[in-house]
């Protein structure tokens, strides 16, 4: 264990002597060159697996410019990827303060290093509640759809092809199942499954009394876009639904493929542990420097290292971004 | 690794300069996604996401050697970090997709249709 001994003049050597650099780098940097060997090889597993699904269902996948179109502030309108490449640029610029600090380090300006330092957690801590607010956007979903004894996804549209939301259309009918609360049933009675807000017969009978609506399929064309079925088809593949879907969860979701769900909670959920978690050391060291423990060191090297680990989170992202939102 | 203590900094706004430059370009082509590049394959591939799969690429590199520092490394702890981790990732994609497809011309021209 003597390798892992960091006294207070001596941070930078191995155990047997100061000559001893096996690869030109200390011990602690190297060690986390390895874990981030690993951990890329995590995310490229999951990236990968991604892709298989992906290249699995490459005719009903979901269109990314369709799910992703929200941006603060701005109801009703249609923004795709602009909030995702904000995020973008926030997480690169944080990259950016945290190498001006590892700058610093090296010249030993405390103050400055601290300074970056900070801007860097503030950065990670907008990125991170970007994050949650995508989330909570892509969760709450936004037309609603309905789901078939065969498993496929019916979404609508009028005449245009522009998408109509449920509640745009559907009926209220009497006797309905209804979501069972405390004030109406007994404690063990709870329902397993959240009820949506319409049921089947509600939506179906909502469609028939709309005649200019019409079924879009998962089915993409050769011009990408979802196939839009005729008046006939649309009544005819309607009259199979069993599920009306709003939002996404685990089991099911409003956008298509099931796993398209799946593997957007599991990955960017996955990326956003591993900001939460840089974050937390960013403090940690953040701390260490303000109370000068690298000062008396007279070696930053400990923020190079999670410097090396911050930089690993925004490189993921760049991955991320492109199969998920781009491609 | 002899880390000459000069500051930096002028190179590092060039990266961040660049990063951006990408990342706006890479927003702007898929946000009007021209059918020149869509629809036209080069090895199994559309244009568009070529592009975007080397954007990519490039900006892990910038990364990796400029933020990372990895051009201040020794190139024996270079190839050690970096050969792994590109020979595993082509690897893997290539199991994986080539599976992926043969899953897919199952489901497509066989009676199976479970979606698992």
């Amino acid at each position: 264990m003597e390798a892992t001994v960091t006294t207070a003049n001596n941070e930078k050597t191995w155990g047997g002597g100061h000559e001893i650099q096996p690869l030109g780098a200390s011990y602690g940097k190297m060690m986390m060159w390895f874990f981030i060997v690993s951990d890329a090889l995590t995310f490229s597993g999951f990236l990968a697996a991604y892709g298989f699904s992906r290249f699995k269902f490459i005719e009903t996948w979901p269109l990314a410019d369709e799910v992703f179109t929200h941006f603060p502030f701005m109801h009703g309108v249609s923004a795709p990827m602009y909030y995702v490449a904000l995020m973008t640029f926030i997480l690169i610029f944080s990259s950016v303060t945290m190498v001006l600090a590892v700058d610093a380090g090296h010249q030993l300006k405390k103050t400055k290093v601290a300074i970056y330092m900070f801007l860097t957690i503030i950065g990670g801590i907008i990125f991170v509640g970007s994050q949650a607010w995508e989330w909570k956007n892509f969760i709450k979903g936004e037309y609603g759809a309905v789901e078939t004894v065969g498993g496929s996804l019916l979404q609508f549209v009028d005449k245009d092809g522009k998408r109509v939301a449920l509640e745009e259309f559907a009926v209220k009918l009497p006797n309905q199942p209804q979501e069972l609360t405390r004030s109406k049933g007994k404690w063990f009675m709870e329902s397993a499954e959240t009820v949506p807000t319409y049921s089947v017969a509600e939506i179906q009978a909502g469609f028939k009394a709309h005649p200019e609506l019409l079924v879009r399929t998962e089915h993409l064309t050769a011009e990408k876009k979802k196939t839009v079925l005729t008046r006939e088809e649309s009544e005819a593949r309607l009259s199979q639904a069993k599920y009306v879907v709003e939002g996404a969860n685990l089991t099911r979701n409003e956008y298509g493929s099931k796993l398209f769900a799946d593997f957007f909670f599991f990955i960017t959920g996955f990326h956003g542990f591993h900001v939460f978690s840089g974050i937390i050391i960013n403090i940690i060291i953040f701390f260490n420097v303000l109370v000068g423990t690298y000062e008396k060191r007279r070696s930053y090297e400990m923020v190079e290292k999670v410097g090396l680990y911050w930089h690993f989170v925004d490189l993921v992202w760049v991955f991320v971004f492109t199969v998920f939102y781009l491609v | 690794m002899s880390h000459e203590h000069v500051s930096n900094a002028k190179r590092i706004w060039f990266v961040f300069g660049l990063l951006s430059l990408i990342t706006t370009v890479e927003v702007i082509l898929g946000i009007i996604k021209p059918g020149v590049l869509e629809f036209n394959h080069f090895v199994g591939l559309n244009l568009l996401n070529w592009i975007f799969y080397i954007l990519t690429i490039v900006k892990a590199y910038y990364i990796v050697w400029a933020f990372m520092h990895m051009e201040g490394e020794k190139s024996s702890l270079r190839w050690s970090v970096v050969s792994p981790v590109i020979f595993l990732v082509l690897y893997l994609l290539f199991i994986l997709l080539t599976e992926g497809h043969y899953i897919y011309g199952v489901f497509k021209d066989s009676t199976i249709k479970w979606n698992f």
